[in-house]
């Protein structure tokens, strides 16, 4: 009974934790940045969608689209104003444009955390599920809400695989990502792949953040810890490896569950810890990472 | 010139900084003391990150077990305050060394994460230990460095102006030029015939010995040594800005960040929680326009930049 609660919890949070941890690898494998205010553009998502459904009483699915919209122009904010500067500054040395991006990142992540918790207060908030009501499952009674988050976020990630290898935009994402000067040669605008990119990144991470505020709630407090668990997915799995990142959401996702209903549920995240220690200490290009 | 331009700035703020007890109140004192504190953990970053080129995402896991260390061998055992900050101090290099030893097999994010994770470890076992070590709310400490504001603040500039001292001697030695080369080109430095992990691991060493004796300071300051103040990654981030803002590679401009960031935070208090989403506005102007720093122009326009 237990095993089967657990298979079910798990696989649901290891899908959310897939879907947030995709987009950051994505980016990083097409563009070569870690950004840092990951977790709170989710936030950001999270919040509005929730604002439009607690303020506006709209309804719940044009809650969530709002939520997306916002987790979109964050997005583009970020690479116009913070991350394309840095990469095209001539002052920056080359060597150095990653700790400044890093650092730019950072800083831009908490003002918008700053911003949230000023505007909306950093009190936890749940956005209204898309789906009310429970079902029974194989004998467990499951939130509808659980299923849909599953459901909606291996759609999305499913979306994203038929665009990278079915469309020939998404081709040239991976050839982006692959050889960059080799796609130039071909006749490709770089930056348009990049907007591309980042335009992608907005909406599963805007979707992500949505889902996440339906499923567990969220605060302004906790996009740093979104940031780390995502970074720490990501290099788990190998950066930039979106395979590789999708099986370490699922080992992360179990292990947590897994911790929270036979040891404990206030050290959650120590094994995960001390996995990703272990991983990166033996095999340091993460799970199915290429160096 | 670059030194004796370094001088003719530092010399003249270090007389002002001696002499502003005579002035200011016991409060502006206070604020200049963790400012200063803060100081020597931008400077040991800087060390590490703009010499040794190797991005540490994680200065509080050093700066934590040498405060830690020392607040509980202070709780629990009675050891005088000076005993337990050298106990502190080495207990933040052997933190330092198993640090070390992934850096010198890891790089760039790599790294970065596994510096990010030594953090969230300790956090999280300072907390699940909460019986022993006080946990969120922090372990109150038998022991104070001095009541007195004055004295508290002489301390502090006196540890921040050797720290400073020592870090920036060792910089412009040849020890910080091979040390810079190997952060800049490994291989190279290796071909020229230095010895990398050695100089990598000694400044990993001394990173983390000051790191760890100024959060020891910096606890037996306070009187109590929570997880908010020497662990979380809050904390952390400051240092970071600190260093970046006043000018990488420069270690005197990590001190003149920290000192700014924390006097920005004090005049900004009546926005209230505004205020540090204005710092980090701030921090970021500065960053996309001015990527040296404040010191950045100062001392690298001889084209070393």
């Amino acid at each position: 009974m237990q095993a089967l609660q657990i298979l079910i919890d798990g696989f649901a949070i290891s899908c959310l934790y897939a879907l947030g941890a995709i987009g950051f690898t994505l980016m990083f494998g097409v563009s070569g940045v870690l950004n840092l205010s990951h977790g709170a553009i989710m936030v950001v998502a999270a919040v509005i969608a929730w604002w439009m459904g607690a303020s506006l009483a709209v309804d719940p699915y044009t809650g969530a689209l709002a939520g997306v919209a916002a987790s979109l122009v964050c997005s583009f904010f970020t690479y116009r104003v913070i991350v394309r500067p840095i990469q095209t500054s001539s002052a920056i040395p080359r060597e150095e444009k990653e700790i400044f991006v890093l650092t730019g990142t950072l800083l831009w992540g908490i003002m918008l955390q700053e911003a949230v918790s000023y505007v909306f207060t950093n009190n936890p908030k749940t956005v209204r599920p898309l789906v009310n009501g429970v079902v029974s499952l194989v004998g467990i009674r499951t939130p509808w809400n659980e299923l849909v988050t599953a459901g909606v976020s291996l759609a999305a990630i499913g979306c994203l695989y038929l665009l990278v290898n079915r469309t020939r935009t998404g081709k040239s994402l991976l050839a982006a990502s692959m050889n960059p000067r080799g796609l130039t040669l071909l006749g490709f605008e770089l930056t348009r792949i990049y907007v591309l990119v980042w335009a992608i990144y907005g909406v599963l991470t805007g979707i992500a953040g949505v889902l996440l505020g339906a499923f567990l709630g969220v605060s302004s407090d906790n996009a740093g810890t979104l940031t780390a668990s995502a970074f720490s997915i990501v290099v788990l799995g190998g950066l930039g490896s979106v395979s590789g990142s999708l099986i370490a959401a699922f080992v992360v996702g179990y292990l947590e569950t897994l911790t929270a209903y036979l040891v404990a549920p206030s050290i959650r995240t120590v094994p995960v810890l001390l996995l990703l220690v272990a991983v990166v200490y033996v095999r340091p290009q993460g799970l199915l990472g290429r160096r | 010139m670059f030194r004796s331009r370094t001088f003719l700035l530092v010399v003249p703020a270090l007389v002002v900084m001696a002499l502003l007890p005579l002035g200011v109140g016991g409060y502006i004192l206070g604020l200049l003391t963790l400012a200063y504190y803060y100081a020597v953990f931008a400077m040991s970053w800087d060390l590490l990150f703009g010499f040794a080129g190797e991005v540490n995402f994680g200065p509080t896991f050093l700066i934590g077990v040498g405060a830690y260390a020392a607040a509980l061998l202070n709780h629990y055992q009675h050891w005088p305050i000076v005993a337990c900050l050298a106990a502190g101090s080495v207990a933040a290099v052997v933190a330092g060394v198993v640090l070390a030893v992934p850096a010198l097999r890891l790089t760039g994010p790599y790294f970065g994460l596994v510096t990010l994770v030594a953090v969230l470890l300790l956090q999280n076992i300072l907390v699940l230990f909460a019986g022993i070590t006080g946990g969120e709310i922090g372990l109150d400490l038998p022991d104070v460095l001095a009541i007195d504001d004055t004295t508290n603040y002489y301390y502090a500039l006196t540890f921040m102006t050797v720290s400073g001292a020592v870090l920036f001697g060792l910089t412009c030695s040849p020890v910080g030029l091979i040390l810079q080369a190997s952060g800049q080109n490994a291989i190279e430095a290796a071909a020229l015939g230095f010895n990398v992990t050695k100089h990598k691991l000694a400044a990993f060493c001394i990173s983390a010995f000051f790191s760890g004796l100024a959060g020891g300071m910096l606890i037996f300051y306070l009187g109590t040594a929570s997880v908010g103040t020497v662990v979380d990654i809050a904390v952390g981030v400051n240092v970071i800005i600190a260093a970046v803002l006043g000018g990488r590679r420069t270690i005197i401009g990590a001190a003149l960040g920290s000192i700014f960031l924390i006097a920005a935070g004090e005049l900004l208090r009546p926005l209230g929680q505004l205020s540090t989403f204005v710092v980090s506005a701030v921090a970021l102007v500065v960053i996309l326009f001015f990527p040296g720093g404040f010191l950045g122009r100062l001392l690298h326009t001889e084209g070393s930049e």
